[in-house]
């Protein structure tokens, strides 16, 4: 069985990150969810995803994603994806959904943008 | 499909062992000359069918039973898989991603899989639940990329 996903939640210049640890399939997508959720209770002025480290996305991970954009979006919150890798980049093309986000190559330029 | 499987595995449809299947997929299909990307697609793909058989066939409950049946093809190169189940058997006719503009979560794992495979077909069971015949083909830089293919085992046993 596999472990549990494990989510850094960290303040940088004033933006609220979340970084899931490793990867989001249907297994761990509610942990993802209610990651967000809680991030988003704190009322940030802008929320990073950090998916520097994560490898592996199924669709119910992109759900939690497109999810999290209409949180922020009800909030009036900037949400700004970052470190995103090929493989990640290549399921957000092919469901054609990588124009919706905006994302960045590193947390640190999606705290600044 | 006359012979055995290469690989046959039996799950439960528990979301928590999707993991272990994708690394039998990935395993294989490394063997069989996919390349990164192309192996990834496969693995996604694969996984986003189990996913919905868990979901829509099972209700998301974890006891019901899954099994992936893995063939290396010789003519073309690739690979064929099956997927079978017990759960809720669907209209094929009815079966289909949402439109992508239509921005919302869910949805997205059938326009994936007949995104990404070059052959999906899916079909009740007779004795119930619902069969998923999926195929892919190695492009034509990782056939030259790759071993000679295995003899062909239908005409070698014929």
């Amino acid at each position: 069985m596999n472990s549990p996903l494990i989510i850094k939640i960290t303040t940088v210049n004033g933006s609220t990150v979340v970084a899931p640890q490793s990867y989001i399939d249907m297994s761990r997508a509610p942990t993802m969810r209610d990651a967000i959720k809680s991030a988003l209770a704190a009322k940030p002025s802008k929320l990073v995803i950090d998916l520097s480290v994560v490898n592996y996305v199924d669709s119910s991970g992109i759900a939690t994603l497109v999810e999290a954009l209409k949180w922020t979006r009800e909030a009036n919150v900037g949400l700004t994806l970052a470190g995103l890798s090929p493989r990640v980049k290549t399921l957000m093309d092919i469901t054609k959904l990588s124009a919706m986000f905006t994302t960045r190559a590193t947390v640190e330029e999606a705290c600044k943008a | 499909m006359e012979r055995e499987p290469e690989i046959s595995i039996r799950i439960f449809s528990d979301p928590h062992l999707l993991a272990t299947v994708r690394g039998a997929i990935e395993g294989l299909a490394k063997c069989v000359g996919f390349q990164d990307k192309s192996r990834a697609m496969l693995t996604l793909a694969i996984d986003e069918a189990l996913t919905n058989v868990i979901r829509h066939g099972y209700g998301e409950q974890a006891h019901g039973m899954i099994w992936v049946h893995m063939w290396r093809s010789a003519h073309p190169r690739g690979l064929r898989i099956i997927i079978e189940d017990l759960g809720k058997a669907t209209d094929p006719s009815k079966i289909r991603g949402r439109e992508l503009n239509d921005v919302r979560p869910g949805g997205l794992g059938v326009h994936i899989i007949k995104e990404t495979m070059d052959e999906a077909a899916w079909e009740p069971r007779p004795s119930g639940g619902m069969r998923l015949t999926l195929a892919k083909w190695l492009n034509a830089e990782e056939v030259a990329a790759s071993y000679p293919a295995p003899p062909n085992p239908e005409q070698t046993n014929s």
